[in-house]
C-alpha cells in the first residue's frame, strides 16, 4: 500500500509535469485531475465494492450459524462426508495464488512486464487447479447421491444430472436426518465462491492482455492492482469456508 | 458564477466546448444508447423510471377501481393478486429506488461537485444497462403468468404458488446490481471529485442524503441479492432453506429480506429529504438552519434503518423479547425524522417566502411526512401493532412516506431542475394549479386508509364488508382525481419540451452550486473549472451576480 502510494505520489509529479505541455497521459481519463486521484477512486471504489461482497455473502455465513446450530449431528456428519485432504490442497492452491497476485501488484509497480506476465500466468493457473479439484470432489459427493435438499440420498451424474441406474444410495441414507441442509448449503455456498473464482480468472485473462498490450507502467498499474485486491477477497471467503465445512468435529453435549 | 474561477485546463482533445450544450454535443438515438455523459444517462434513467411509474400507477388504478365495490367486478381474486403484486414490485424495485438517485442524482451530483462527471462514467453507463435487463427480467414475468406474492416474496406461498416468480426475483436480483453499482460510484465520486473550495462542511445537504443513500445501497442491496438467489435456488433447484418441510425456516426468509428491505425505505426517503433541503434553502434565500445536524441526522438515519427490521415481524412469532428490543430501536428513529422537520421548520420560520411550483411540493412533503412519520408511531408500538399489522392502516403509512414524501419531494425536484435539465421553462401557473389537484387526489386516496385501517380493514383483500364501502370510494375518487393530476403534469412537461421559453441560467435565484454553470450545461458542466469559497446556501456571502437570473 504505501509504496503504491509513493508510486501514484510519483505519478503526480510527473502528470503536473505534463500539464505544463497541455495534455493527460493516455490512460488518465478527462475528468481526473491528476494520476494520484483516479487512482485513489479505483481503490476506494473497490473497496466499497469488497463490503458489498462481504454482504453478500454474509446471508450464507447466517444460514450457516443458524442450521448448525439446529442440526449438529447432521453437519458434523456431512462434514466428515467432505475430503479434507482435497479441501486443504485447495486451501494452499488459493493462498499460492493470493501470493502471485500480490507479486504480480509489486512487479508491475516495478515496471517489470514479463515478471507480471509469469505470475498472473502463475495466479490463473491455481484459479483452474482450484477448480478442477473442486470438480473432483462434487463429482464424487453426485455419485454418493450427497446432494442439496430434496435430491439428497439419488446418486446422479455430475454432467448430465440423470439419476445414475443401478447406484445405490445406502450411503447417503446411513446419515443422520437433515444432512441434506448440509449439503445445500455446502453447494451454494462453494458453488458461489467457485463463480466468484471464475470471474476472476476472467478479469485476470484481461489483464494478462492488457499487461501483454503495455498498458501498464510504473506509473500506471490501477487495474492489477484492484484486480489483486478482488482476488484476495475471493481467497478470504475461501479461508473461511474451509474450516466451517470441512473442519466440523462435532460432539454433542449429550454425548458427554 | 458560484464562485471565482481559476483557468480552465484544456485537454486540446475536442472536449466540452462550453459554448455548446450537453444536448447540442451530439444528436441522434446511438448518442444517448452509448453516452458516458452523467447528464443523458441520468435523462435515460429519468425516461425509464417514469415509464414504469405510469405502468405501475395504472396497476395501482386498477386496484383501487375494483375496491369501489364489495364482490367480483372488473377482475377475479387472482388476477387481482396479481394486479397488486405488480404494482409494489415495479413501483419499488424500478421506480421508486433508482428515481432520486439514479436519475435526479446523476444528473445533478456531479454538477453541485464541480465536476465533469461522476468517478467511473462507464460503470455508470452499465449500471443503467443492467437497471434495464432487470427489467427485461419483470416484464418477461408479467407476460408470463406474473406473480401474486406481494412485493415481499414471503416463503413458503413464493416458492409454491404458480406464476414467473423466478423470473420477477430474478429482475429485483439484477436491478439490485444497478443499484449497487451506483452506490459505489456516487461515494467514489463524492470522496475523490470535489472542486476546490468545496470541504465537506460545504457539501450541499442534497449530496448528503445521496452519500448516506449510497452508503445503505452498498451495503443492504447484496443481502437482498443472496435472499433472492436463496429464493430461486429454493424453487429451482429446492435446497429447502425456508422450507419447512425440509428443516428450512420460513422466517428466516423475513429476517433476510428486511434486513435489505427496512434499510431500503431509506433508501427511498433520504434522498427525498434531500431534496427538500435544497428546495427550502432556495425558495427562502436562508441557510438551512442547523446544516450540522441535519447531515448528521441523514447518517443517523441510515445506521438506524440496519437495526430495525423486525419490526415488520412483531407477529411472525417472533421472541417477545426481540419485539421489545426492536420496538424501542424503532422509536430512535423518530430522533433524526424529527432533526430533520424542526430544522427545515425553523428555517422556514419567519422567513420570506417563495411559494413557487417546487417550494409547494416541498411544503406539502413536511405536511404529508409528518403523518407518515407519527403514524409510524403507532406501528412500532407493540401493542398497537397487533392490532394495525396487515392493515389499511399501514397501506397508508407505507404511501405517506413513499408517495406523500418521497414522490412529492421527486416531483419537486423534476420541477426545480427541469430548466436545468432541459433549458426550457414551464408554465408556472399550470404547475400550482396541476399541484393541488395532485395534493387534493393523494389526501383523498390515503386519509380514508387511515381510518379504514384502525376499524379493521385488512390490506390485500379482494373482498370487504358493507360498512367500508363508502370509505373505500372516497379513495377511489381520489385515486381519480391524482391520476388525473399525474397525467397533466406528464403533458405539461412534455408541452414544455416541445416550446417552453428558454430558461434563464437560474431561473430560481438559487445560490446553490448547480446554477453556477451554464443551463443547460456543456458537456463538462462549467466553463472553467469551479473554486467555491463559499457554501452552498450562504446567501449572505452570494454576489447579485450569481443570485441573478442570468
Amino acid at each position: 500500500m504505501t509504496e503504491a502510494t509513493a508510486a501514484a505520489e510519483n505519478e503526480h509529479e510527473h502528470a503536473e509535469g505534463e500539464e505544463h505541455h497541455g495534455d493527460h497521459p493516455k490512460w488518465l481519463q478527462h475528468h481526473w485531475d491528476t494520476p494520484a486521484q483516479q487512482f485513489d477512486a479505483a481503490k476506494i471504489g473497490m473497496w466499497a465494492f469488497l463490503g458489498q461482497e462481504l454482504l453478500f455473502f454474509s446471508g450464507l455465513f447466517v444460514a450457516y450459524a443458524i442450521y448448525r446450530t439446529w442440526y449438529g449431528d447432521a453437519f458434523a456428519a456431512g462434514s466428515h462426508e467432505l475430503s479434507r485432504p482435497l479441501g486443504t490442497i485447495n486451501t494452499c492452491v488459493l493462498l499460492f495464488s493470493s501470493l502471485t497476485a500480490a507479486l504480480a501488484v509489486r512487479s508491475s509497480q516495478l515496471g517489470k512486464k514479463n515478471e507480471t506476465t509469469v505470475l498472473i500466468l502463475l495466479t490463473i493457473a491455481c484459479a483452474f487447479a482450484f477448480l478442477c479439484i473442486k470438480y473432483m470432489e462434487y463429482h464424487v459427493k453426485f455419485e454418493h447421491g450427497l446432494l442439496p435438499g430434496s435430491f439428497f440420498g439419488t446418486p446422479r451424474d455430475i454432467l448430465t444430472f440423470a439419476p445414475i441406474p443401478g447406484a445405490t444410495s445406502e450411503h447417503a441414507a446411513a446419515l443422520p436426518p437433515h444432512t441434506h441442509a448440509f449439503f445445500s448449503l455446502y453447494f451454494v455456498m462453494t458453488g458461489l465462491h467457485a463463480i466468484h473464482v471464475i470471474i476472476g480468472i476472467g478479469v485476470w485473462i484481461w489483464i494478462l492482455r492488457r499487461n501483454l498490450r503495455g498498458d501498464f507502467s510504473r506509473r500506471y498499474f490501477t487495474p492489477v492492482d484492484v484486480t489483486a485486491l478482488y482476488w484476495h477477497l475471493v481467497d478470504l471467503v475461501w479461508i473461511y469456508l474451509f474450516p466451517m465445512l470441512y473442519l466440523i468435529d462435532y460432539v454433542g453435549p449429550h454425548k458427554g | 458564477m458560484a464562485a471565482i474561477t481559476t483557468d480552465h485546463k484544456g485537454h486540446g482533445d475536442g472536449h466540452g466546448d462550453p459554448n455548446v450544450s450537453y444536448l447540442d454535443v451530439k444528436k441522434g438515438i446511438m448518442s444517448w444508447l452509448i453516452t458516458l455523459d452523467h447528464k443523458r444517462i441520468g435523462i435515460m434513467y429519468l425516461v425509464s423510471v417514469m415509464t414504469f411509474f405510469v405502468f405501475a400507477g395504472v396497476m395501482a388504478l386498477l386496484v383501487r377501481l375494483k375496491l369501489f365495490t364489495p364482490g367480483r367486478t372488473i377482475m377475479d381474486p387472482d388476477t387481482y393478486n396479481r394486479v397488486f403484486t405488480i404494482h409494489g414490485v415495479v413501483m419499488v424495485f424500478l421506480f421508486i429506488i433508482p428515481a432520486i438517485p439514479a436519475a435526479l442524482g446523476n444528473f445533478v451530483l456531479p454538477i453541485m461537485l464541480g465536476a465533469k462527471d461522476v468517478a467511473f462514467p462507464r460503470l455508470n453507463l452499465l449500471s443503467y444497462y443492467i437497471y434495464v435487463l432487470g427489467s427485461c427480467f419483470a416484464i418477461f414475468s408479467l407476460v408470463n403468468g406474473a406473480v401474486d406474492t406481494g412485493w415481499t416474496f414471503y416463503t413458503p406461498y413464493s416458492t409454491t404458488t404458480n406464476g414467473a416468480v423466478v423470473a420477477m426475483v430474478m429482475g429485483a436480483f439484477i436491478a439490485g446490481f444497478s443499484s449497487i453499482l451506483t452506490g459505489v460510484n456516487f461515494i467514489v465520486t463524492i470522496h475523490k471529485l470535489r472542486a476546490p473550495g468545496l470541504t465537506w462542511s460545504r457539501l450541499p445537504l442534497f449530496l448528503w442524503g445521496i452519500y448516506a443513500t449510497s452508503i445503505l445501497q452498498v451495503l443492504a442491496t447484496p443481502v437482498l441479492a443472496i435472499t433472492l438467489l436463496l429464493l430461486m435456488l429454493e424453487r429451482v433447484l429446492d435446497i429447502g432453506i425456508f422450507d419447512p418441510h425440509k428443516g428450512g425456516d420460513p422466517v428466516l426468509f423475513q429476517h433476510f429480506f428486511w434486513f435489505y428491505s427496512h434499510p431500503a425505505v431509506y433508501i427511498m426517503i433520504l434522498p427525498g429529504m434531500a431534496i427538500v433541503n435544497e428546495l427550502i434553502a432556495t425558495f427562502t434565500h436562508r441557510k438551512i438552519m442547523g446544516y450540522r445536524a441535519v447531515f448528521i441526522s441523514s447518517l443517523a438515519l441510515a445506521l438506524f434503518s440496519f437495526l430495525v427490521w423486525a419490526h415488520h415481524m412483531f407477529v411472525s412469532g417472533q421472541s417477545e423479547y426481540a419485539n421489545m428490543v426492536f420496538s424501542a430501536l424503532t422509536f430512535l428513529v423518530a430522533i433524526p425524522s424529527g432533526v430533520k422537520v424542526f430544522n427545515w421548520t425553523g428555517t422556514l420560520y419567519k422567513a420570506s417566502i417563495w411559494v413557487a411550483s417546487p417550494m409547494l411540493y416541498a411544503l406539502a412533503f413536511l405536511f404529508q411526512f409528518c403523518i407518515g412519520g407519527l403514524t409510524g408511531l403507532f406501528l412500532a408500538m407493540l401493542a398497537t401493532d397487533v392490532h394495525l399489522h396487515d392493515t389499511y392502516f399501514v397501506v397508508a403509512h407505507f404511501h405517506y412516506v413513499m408517495v406523500g414524501s418521497t414522490v412529492f419531494a421527486f416531483f419537486g425536484g423534476v420541477h426545480f431542475w427541469w430548466p436545468k435539465i432541459t433549458g426550457k421553462l414551464y408554465p408556472e401557473r399550470t404547475a400550482k394549479t396541476i399541484f393541488w389537484i395532485i395534493f387534493v387526489g393523494y389526501n383523498t386516496v390515503f386519509l380514508p386508509q387511515f381510518v379504514l385501517g384502525s376499524r379493521g380493514m385488512p390490506r390485500r383483500y379482494y373482498d370487504y364488508l358493507p360498512q367500508y364501502q363508502t370509505l373505500h370510494q372516497i379513495s377511489t375518487v381520489g385515486s381519480w382525481i391524482l391520476a388525473f393530476g399525474g397525467f397533466w403534469m406528464i403533458f405539461m412537461f412534455i408541452q414544455s419540451l416541445r416550446n417552453g421559453k428558454k430558461s434563464p441560467r437560474n431561473p430560481w435565484n438559487s445560490a446553490g452550486y448547480e446554477w453556477g454553470s451554464p443551463t443547460p450545461p456543456p458537456l463538462e458542466n462549467f466553463v472553467k473549472q469551479p473554486v467555491f469559497t463559499r457554501g452552498p446556501y450562504d446567501y449572505h456571502l452570494a454576489t447579485d451576480a450569481e443570485v441573478a437570473e442570468d
